[in-house]
């Protein structure tokens, strides 16, 4: 009897959470950087919300759950502790400064030259506070309050992590500009 | 100036995440001010660019098809995983009948949850390819590797006269709860000791010194609290060496 308890669940669960499979692999890899790393990140992170499925409540945000639990598996991995160790959130509230712009901004740039690449790098290069939530927020489409359940802090804290994470894109992006004029680009 | 107050919620705004009035006094602000118009578009360009760009990893079919498989009834039935589901409801179905009586239903299940999700932790980092992040047989280097990564403090004994040796540590969570994992070796088998900070941890009552364990775990398992810490021992060791290492641990506390 349970073993039909427990296909029916493992039926539901395939069902709400294989739709998320390319979606969370792709976020896996952008936090990793690395193709294996991901794969193993997504592949652990399937096997703990299999596990832990009995103990979702149905109704919730399953999406946020299950990037709530690839987010946390990476920050225990090696890679993700390392990845902490590039950024203090103490200052939280600090927004970094506005570097001046002159001529092109970093989005003309990027239209100008359709250089997707520049834009692609300074994501790359950025802390993982900061890369994370920036594509969940306009990659993955999240609203305030469910990247507020995935990353397990306040929708205040989101919308100032979030603000400091595209002043940091766009500063780097900036840089990338000016760079690029003095070079003739 | 007045633009100032607009531009300092334009990311907002394009994110749809103002109230509805805001939303609305913002479109017709940004209908009627050049300046807020252009850099709104310039703002929304990059928005897009990211999402753009931001699809840019593909599993490959083979590993698609491999997480179908693990996931699907077939596979697990012969996997550990679906081992580990069916002996917790095996769990669940004898707890159910024998302790209905005594327990609420919400405890019980909270309790194998609990139960679950710790030798789940346990066996996954076994059978990680790096099941520490920090190496070493010595306390005094594997102690301070944890300080700053977790929210408390905690001691580990003096192995000297004992059969167990420390392997190593890494992070852990449970209930989306920082803790120390440690892992040890006794006669070839692996123990692992969970240290959480108790007030962390939704754990029901029933999980003190003497509780029940479901009878039909795969490992013995021991918990227990002390000084506001909730410790986990678990493996397939003998449940002597279980208990063996357990008060190791509450003497060091």
């Amino acid at each position: 009897m349970y073993l039909t308890h427990f296909e029916t669940q493992s039926d539901s669960f395939e069902e709400l959470a294989m739709p998320l499979f390319d979606q969370l692999y792709n976020f896996a890899n952008w936090l990793t950087r690395n193709r294996e790393e991901a794969e193993d990140l997504v592949q652990e992170t399937y096997a703990k919300a299999l596990k832990g499925f009995p103990s979702f409540r149905l109704g919730t945000n399953f999406r946020a759950w299950m990037y709530r639990i690839l987010r946390n598996t990476f920050l225990t991995s090696r890679t993700g502790l390392k990845a902490q160790m590039t950024l203090s959130l103490d200052s939280e509230e600090e927004e970094p400064p506005e570097l001046p712009v002159e001529g092109n901004t970093p989005e003309t740039l990027l239209m100008e030259r359709s250089n997707l690449e520049l834009l692609r790098r300074a994501i790359d290069e950025l802390p993982v506070y900061f890369r994370e939530i920036l594509l969940l927020c306009d990659l993955e489409e999240m609203s305030y309050q469910e990247i507020a359940e995935t990353l397990s802090i306040p929708i205040g804290t989101v919308m100032s992590r979030l603000s400091r994470a595209r002043k940091t894109l766009r500063n780097s992006l900036q840089i990338t500009v000016s760079q690029g004029m003095n070079h003739g680009l | 100036m007045v633009c100032e107050s607009w531009k300092a919620t334009l990311d907002t705004y394009l994110d749809g995440e103002l109230p509805s009035e805001e939303m609305r006094a913002f479109d017709a602000h940004v209908h009627n001010c050049p300046s807020c118009s252009a850099d709104a578009l310039t703002h929304l360009q990059l928005k897009r660019n990211i999402q753009a760009i931001g699809k840019r990893f593909t599993p490959s079919a083979e590993f698609r098809k491999r997480m179908q498989q693990r996931i699907a009834g077939k596979a697990r039935r012969n996997s550990f995983g679906f081992a580990w589901v069916a002996a917790t409801a095996a769990i669940a179905v004898l707890v159910a009948v024998s302790l209905t009586t005594a327990y609420n239903e919400r405890g019980r299940v909270r309790t194998e949850q609990v139960y679950s999700e710790v030798a789940d932790l346990h066996v996954a980092t076994l059978a990680s390819s790096s099941p520490v992040d920090v190496i070493s047989t010595d306390r005094h280097t594997v102690k301070p590797w944890f300080q700053g990564k977790i929210p408390f403090a905690f001691d580990l004994p003096e192995l000297k006269d004992s059969e167990f040796s420390l392997l190593g540590g890494r992070m852990t969570y449970l209930d989306q709860a920082p803790g120390a994992h440690l892992i040890y070796d006794v006669r070839k088998h692996h123990i692992s000791v969970f240290v959480f900070q108790e007030r962390s941890l939704r754990l029901p009552g029933r999980l003190d010194e003497n509780s029940f364990a479901p009878k039909d775990l795969s490992f013995n398992v021991e918990t227990w609290s002390q000084g506001g810490l909730r410790y986990f021992v678990i493996g397939d060791a003998s449940a002597a060496d279980i208990d063996g290492l357990a008060r190791l641990f509450k003497d060091a506390s």
